[in-house]
């Protein structure tokens, strides 16, 4: 036994052409908004998920939030270095990278200002990020006011190319390469040599440590070893949990957009719910003889949920079209945001995943259904001696 | 004639319309036997549509009982009589009530497509349909490239589809010209006759009830006439019957 034949809805769609397209592009056009901001929320998730390794713990003082609010002095670095769980390299040395981390409000290309992460480095700092790579000139030599600059905040900031000079206040640094961080936080950083920086700013210490540890075995030993030495008052994060909470810059993005999304797709909702209205009732006697010839309530509930699924699925298939096309042209090229923890930009690209094109699609059928769904019971549930006199 | 196809005991069908009870039909009984053609007459308000509706399962008496062939329609479940009504009833309205977005072919499937029947049965069984109203040239044709006779003709297709022992009709001629009206009224009697399907129409119309082989009149809910065309000496008889009943 067969249901009402499909193209017995398509075709009623395409017969109603104008109030079909009207309600099509609806859903397609908060299918396309809500994909661009989930893009957004998820290429600055990205960025910070991708950040940080498991092996990695960032040695912090006390309650610090970020690194730009800890502080660690000369004397301590020593002492975290030799505490049981970090990794040595072959000769020896402990793998963990003092670094000073400084925010500085710098011109943007386009006019105007925004603030860009400093941070300075050991030599081993390099090592202990592998996805770091440079894409142009060289790398800094120590001691001579020299940076590399991210290629995302080149593209952004003024002064940044190779070959120019950065200057912030009296500082002056010359830009001798690109480097690339696959998408990580440092694609926010302009990195350069520590000590020199500390000499710059006239620090007497570092913000925060690096250090790598062999195994997690190790890691939870050094994490544990620090925070019951009395004399450090320091505290050690997993890197990746250090920047997973950073991520709460992305959270009321996401939020947003969810909440942008869920809103418009109410919005939508009703309007297919209308569209699905009028249909049925155009139809009340058309269906009022479908159900006098044998054809059961739930057949005519589903044929009527399906015709408003389909509906929007054509409008949530055209808004992943609209949404591509958003993020390829309007939305392309690197983008900034200020990262709320730090108070400094963070470089990301819209991100729309395969995932996130599926989750419009699905939007857009869940559009459908609750939009089909209270027409749908009113065709079904209508009398039918009621509704065969219905003229029309 | 053969034994009793419908059989209509005591049966009370009450409206309420806010806080007032309609009384539609009144304790009516009747008895319509198989291969019969069955005209039912009255003034509007007489619940002859509403019979109608009751004995072709798709509305319940408030009290009473109908048999259709050994079903009791008058019990049965909304889901039970729908199925009961995809093999049993056949279905010709006033309005032809055809679906626009499908073709003549497709109408008259749609009944087949709640039988299990294979694709290549239903093409045959909608082809014979077609072919018995006359349409076979225009399966492929949308009902507004059909006129009205030629709408209604495919809606008899679809009623006859299933090979139901039931046809209903409502005003079948009521929307049509009069040559279009004659040419269904040949076709249904063509059905009775040729095919042995029993007929209940009501019409308003005396020279489509003069077709019929009997003529039932109501009146308020209640039966107020019962005439048989072969006792009245032919169908002369039985339209100056059908004459005195309309002119009531």
């Amino acid at each position: 036994m067969l249901g009402i034949p499909l193209k017995y809805n398509v075709r009623n769609l395409f017969v109603r052409k104008v109030t079909t397209s009207l309600t099509v592009a609806g859903i397609a056009l908060v299918v396309m908004v809500f994909l661009c901001v989930m893009a957004l929320g998820e290429g600055l998730t990205r960025v910070f998920t991708a950040s940080g390794s498991d092996r990695n713990v960032l040695v912090l003082r006390q309650n610090s939030q970020s690194e730009l609010q800890s502080g660690i002095t000369r004397d301590q670095v020593p002492l975290v270095e030799t505490l049981p769980g970090v990794e040595k390299d072959a000769d020896g040395k402990p793998l963990a990278s003092a670094e000073l981390v400084v925010v500085l409000n710098l011109e943007k290309r386009e006019g105007g200002s925004s603030n860009v992460t400093i941070r300075g480095v050991e030599e081993k700092g390099w090592k202990l990020r592998p996805g770091i790579r440079l894409t142009e000139g060289r790398m800094f030599s120590p001691g001579a006011s020299e940076v590399i600059v991210s290629d995302g905040v080149s593209r952004r900031f003024k002064d940044t190319n190779v070959g120019e000079e950065l200057h912030f206040g009296a500082y002056r640094w010359k830009v001798v390469g690109h480097f690339d961080a696959g998408g990580t936080a440092p694609d926010s950083e302009i990195w350069t040599d520590v000590e020199g920086m500390i000499n710059t700013f006239k620090r007497n210490g570092y913000s925060s440590v690096l250090a790598r540890t062999p195994d997690r075995a190790a890691r939870d030993l050094f994490v544990a070893g620090l925070s019951s030495d009395p004399r450090l008052a320091l505290e050690g994060k997993v890197e990746r949990t250090y920047y997973d909470e950073q991520t709460a810059t992305a959270a009321p993005i996401k939020f947003l957009g969810l909440f942008v999304g869920v809103v418009m797709a109410i919005g939508a909702c009703f309007g297919a719910m209308n569209t699905m209205y009028a249909a049925v009732s155009s139809r009340t006697r058309e269906i009022a003889t479908l159900r006098a010839l044998g054809f059961s309530r739930l057949s005519i509930l589903a044929s009527f949920i399906l015709e408003s699924v389909f509906l929007s699925l054509l409008g949530g298939l055209l808004g992943c079209v609209l949404g591509v096309l958003a993020v390829k042209l309007a939305l392309s090229g690197v983008t900034g945001t200020t990262n709320f923890a730090t108070f400094s930009e963070v470089v990301f690209a819209f991100r729309l995943t395969p995932a996130l094109l599926l989750t419009g699609v699905v939007f857009s059928l869940a559009m459908g259904f609750f939009g089909g769904l209270f027409p749908a019971g009113r065709a079904a549930f209508t009398k039918i001696t009621q509704a065969l006199r219905q003229v029309g | 004639m053969g034994k009793p196809l419908i059989r209509i005991e005591n049966v009370v069908k009450q409206y309420t319309r806010d806080t007032q009870v309609l009384t539609v039909l009144d304790g009516l009984s009747l008895e319509v036997e198989e291969g019969d053609f069955v005209a039912l007459m009255g003034p509007s308000g007489s619940g002859k549509t509403t019979l109608l509706n009751l004995v072709a399962g798709i509305d319940r008496p408030t009290s009473g009982t109908i048999h259709v062939g050994d079903a009791e329609v008058s019990s049965m479940s909304e889901g039970a009589l729908a199925r009961w009504r995809s093999q049993h009833v056949g279905f010709i309205f006033q309005l032809y009530n055809l679906v626009p977005v499908l073709t003549a072919f497709e109408n008259v499937e749609l009944p087949l497509l709640l039988t299990r029947l294979s694709k290549a049965d239903r093409r045959r069984q909608v082809e014979t349909a077609l072919g018995v109203v006359g349409l076979s040239d225009r399966m492929d044709h949308y009902p507004r490239q059909l006129s009205g006779g030629q709408e209604q003709r495919v809606a008899i297709a679809r009623a006859i589809a299933t090979d139901p022992t039931l046809l209903v009709a409502d005003e079948p001629t009521g929307d049509l010209d009069a040559r279009s009206g004659e040419e269904i009224l040949v076709l249904l009697e063509r059905l009775n006759h040729e095919f042995g399907k029993t007929v209940v129409m009501v019409t308003h119309d005396p020279k489509a009830a003069a077709r019929a082989h009997r003529l039932v009149h109501l009146d308020k809910g209640v039966l107020k006439e019962d005439v048989r065309a072969k006792e009245a000496a032919g169908s002369i008889g039985l339209a100056a019957a059908v004459e005195v009943s309309a002119g009531k």
